[in-house]
């Protein structure tokens, strides 16, 4: 019964989705008051429905309801609860169903945190949510409904992937999807702007925080990921250039490209068109990574089950989102004004530097991940593109782009005197180039990557310090919260480099065939095999090592590497155990037992020792907190705040 | 005007091959070379260089070639599927290590087990070029006078194991 509470609470939600992105938009067109007064309820309903649909799924789940093939085929009764609760988005029915959780989410958010807002624009910006629901739902009702039932039930589930069976999973594709979600708003909110033709400073002033709060959660999600597959995996490794992984990272690339972009269409009303393009362009790739993970067309580890159906239907989806408003953008854009001159030398030029920078990195991404595709489609055969493509074409778009995030913050808008800029951090350029020389040196092992790497990360730094200090010698009080994000943020830039550059060039590992008692040496630590012995998990059974870690004689504390085999699947599951530190994890997986009939009990141990891996999701997490500051800023929250430098003309309610 | 399609342009071209690659199956490529001698090439060993290995030493054995490298995320998938193959002892299988860096793919090995009678480094990929290989991995079954048989696109599924290679074997070695 509960099951089906759940999909006729969906197709309820549809049927609100329909109203929510009709009536509000018409309204908006017509100047009706009463029209666009109904989107802020359809807002609510629409999340209260979806969310009634949700709970329904979880409660199969939790319940061990086997009668519904969804939860057949994604849990079982072994396992524990919060992994069962977890399931729910393990595949690829429920996953979408948290989607569409979000993207009601994100519509009641706007509802309710749009109280400064004129009418028109809150009902534009919820009406376009609503049409891009109702797609989503249609999607979920046809292809994928997760309601549907298994009679007769099964007796047991077929159990949720291990792989998947990690604390880190809970959270990381709520996280994700939080982010991916997030970018419809920025979306909304250009196509409303394009809609009402107020393409304007206001616009972006609107757009900002939502913007840098979707971003702060893909952030966040991109790092969860990230640090998953490095202790799940057990290959050591955190990022592996596949599709599904690039297919996070692109809009990450044009989101932050697109929260540049934002500040100037803001601060001085210029890169207008330019900006709703990003802000298409980031949504879109949300689409766009959607169907690459759904439909099949790529290969790759995350792959999910595929149903030709869902392909073309998310084609058919991609193609009238983004096909109808890259119209409406040829349609309206032509008759937006330019915004404010700049010089060739100014804090626009650099921007707009960075952000061609960023979008070229997103394409070469892009098309990185559909070259194998486009060459098929073409004729000319079957490709794989793997990392070593991925590394030669990102690493020297990132290099300049470094170098700008030094020299953006004390540029000037419009005019910015080369003299002056010079003047204001010439020391940051040999603290950056004596470091970034002499500090590989004194680690011991100098390569001109590690070199370069440090040096940039220094500038970075020094950069930044050196514009901090001057915006205190100016005077405290009036520093916003913005100015600290943006500072924090490019602070978690330089952290995550220095992470990336050090674990690369000093990262050791060591493949050993190891008996009871044998040590193995690496950087200066110890470790010696104690044995493996059985240990018993709710559904699964382990051989879990025991190796003990010691620094000059001194025993610090025990590794338990676990090999796992999950009595659902044959495939055995590798957790490594990792001792984490501020400037080095050591990372022990067990490998595989080495039989020979004496019965020492050897065992393979893969042993890593990563200097400053855990900086890489550090930097992230500062970036994160520095969105998160820049989002929270005052100016954000007070009322339809004067107009910023421009001529920017804020639309009357329902005017 | 027009300049503000460009975008539009771009996104129609895009949709044209992404519902074309619907219609692909990314897995599936006729080869050209099945029924033709599998060509020679003379390589050096991947766990010892100054030793070579070449398909003529193969003559009279129906053997199988699986092409991969270290840096092949499908080739960790199918590896548990060759390994059970190899225990199985069935045919000889032979690695060909493509277009990969020798001490990343020894440590490969180390870590997740070997399951071929020996490994060449095809480290230029030359005779990559030579087999028509489009990607890693690929796998090659190749009969007793040297002529290639069978081809498998991407990861050996226990499927295409079960239901095409080992009839196929079956009947080639009957021959």
């Amino acid at each position: 019964m509960i099951p089906e509470l759940g999909h006729f609470s969906l197709i309820l939600a549809l049927c609100i989705a329909a109203i929510q992105g009709v009536v509000p938009l018409i309204g908006a067109h017509r100047n009706s008051t009463g029209w666009m007064a109904l989107a802020r309820p359809a807002a609510r309903a629409q999340f209260l429905t979806v969310a009634l649909a949700f709970a329904c799924l979880m409660q199969a789940f939790i319940a061990n309801d086997f009668s519904v093939l969804y939860v057949a085929d994604h849990s079982n009764s072994q396992l524990p609860v919060v992994y069962r609760a977890a399931a729910v988005w393990g595949g690829h029915e429920g996953s979408l169903l948290l989607w569409m959780l979000m993207l009601a989410g994100w519509t009641l958010a706007v509802s309710a945190f749009s109280r400064t807002l004129p009418l028109a624009m809150v009902a534009r910006v919820i009406g376009v949510l609503g049409l891009v629901s109702f797609g989503f739902l249609l999607f979920i009702l046809i292809t994928s409904n997760p309601f549907e039932r298994l009679l007769p039930a099964a007796a047991d589930g077929r159990d949720l992937n291990p792989l998947l069976q990690d604390p880190g999973l809970v959270i990381h594709p709520p996280m994700l999807y939080m982010g991916y979600v997030g970018f419809s708003v920025a979306f909304a909110f250009a196509i409303a702007a394009l809609l009402s033709g107020q393409l304007d400073a206001a616009w972006a002033r609107w757009s900002r925080p939502w913007t840098l709060t979707a971003w702060i959660f893909l952030t966040c999600g991109i790092m969860l990921g990230s640090g998953w597959a490095y202790y799940t995996l057990g290959w050591g490794g955190w990022w592996f250039w596949d599709p599904v992984e690039n297919a996070s990272f692109m809009p990450w690339l044009v989101g932050t490209a697109l929260v540049h972009s934002l500040a100037v269409t803001e601060k001085r009303g210029a890169f207008k068109n330019w900006t709703v393009l990003l802000a298409i362009g980031a949504f879109s790739l949300s689409l766009l990574g959607t169907f690459l993970v759904r439909s099949g067309v790529l290969t790759s580890v995350h792959a999910f089950a595929t149903d030709p159906r869902r392909g073309i239907f998310i084609l058919c989806l991609l193609s009238v989102v983004i096909g109808s408003s890259l119209l409406l953008f040829a349609w309206r854009a032509p008759k937006v004004g330019l915004g404010g001159r700049f010089a060739l030398l100014s804090r626009e030029t650099l921007l707009l530097t960075n952000n061609v920078l960023l979008l070229v990195a997103a394409a070469s991404v892009l098309l990185g991940t559909l070259y194998p595709l486009i060459v098929d489609a073409l004729g000319l055969g079957k490709i794989s593109v793997g990392p070593p493509y991925f590394q030669a074409v990102f690493v020297p778009l990132m290099v300049p782009l470094l170098f700008l995030i030094g020299l953006g913050p004390s540029s000037r808008w419009k005019d910015s005197p080369p003299k002056e800029m010079l003047a204001r951090i010439r020391i940051a350029i040999p603290i950056a180039i004596v470091g970034g020389l002499s500090l590989p040196l004194a680690a011991g092992n100098w390569t001109p990557l590690i070199s370069l790497g440090l040096m940039l990360a220094l500038w970075i730094l020094a950069a930044t310090v050196l514009d901090i200090r001057r915006r205190i010698a100016a005077g405290l009080d009036s520093i916003p919260r913005a100015f600290w994000g943006m500072h924090l943020a490019h602070l978690g830039i330089a952290v995550f480099v220095v992470g990336v550059t050090l674990v690369k060039g000093y990262e050791t590992e060591k493949d050993v065939r190891m008996e009871p008692g044998d040590t193995v040496a690496m950087g200066g630590y110890t470790l010696r095999f104690m044995g493996v012995r059985d240990t018993p998990g709710p559904n699964y059974k382990a051989a879990t090592g025991t190796l003990e870690l010691s620094k000059d004689g001194k025993v610090l504390r025990t590794l338990s590497p676990e090999k796992r085999t999950y009595f659902s699947q044959e495939m055995p599951m590798t957790e490594a155990a990792i001792d984490t530190g501020v400037t080095r994890d050591v990372y022990v997986a067990l490998g595989n037992p080495i039989d020979p009939p004496d019965g020492k009990g050897a065992w393979s141990v893969r042993v890593h020792y990563k200097p400053f891996v855990d900086w890489i999701w550090g930097g992230c997490l500062l970036m994160a907190l520095g969105g998160f500051l820049a989002a929270s800023d005052r100016r954000y929250r007070i009322g339809s705040a004067a107009p910023a430098g421009t001529s920017a003309s804020i639309q009357g309610a329902g005017a | 005007m027009i300049r503000y399609l460009i975008p539009l342009g771009l996104f129609i071209l895009l949709v044209a091959f992404l519902a074309f690659g619907l219609k692909l199956d990314p897995r599936e490529v006729p080869s050209p070379l099945i029924g033709k001698p599998a060509p020679a090439f003379e390589l050096p060993l991947l766990a010892d260089p100054s030793r070579k290995f070449s398909p003529a030493e193969m003559k009279g054995k129906v053997w199988m070639l699986n092409v991969w490298a270290s840096w092949c995320v499908t080739c960790r998938e199918e590896h548990p599927v060759l390994l059970q193959f190899a225990k199985s002892g069935s045919v000889p299988l032979y690695g060909l290590d493509w277009k990969d860096q020798n001490a990343d793919a020894l440590r490969w090995l180390a870590r997740y087990d070997n399951p071929y009678t020996l490994t060449v480094a095809d480290a230029d990929g030359r005779v990559g070029i030579d087999y028509g290989v489009y990607g890693a991995p690929e796998t090659y079954l190749i009969d007793k006078a040297g002529v290639i048989r069978y081809k498998q696109i991407g990861a050996v599924t226990p499927d295409a194991l079960q239901q095409k290679i080992l009839p196929l074997v079956r009947e080639l070695q009957q021959q």
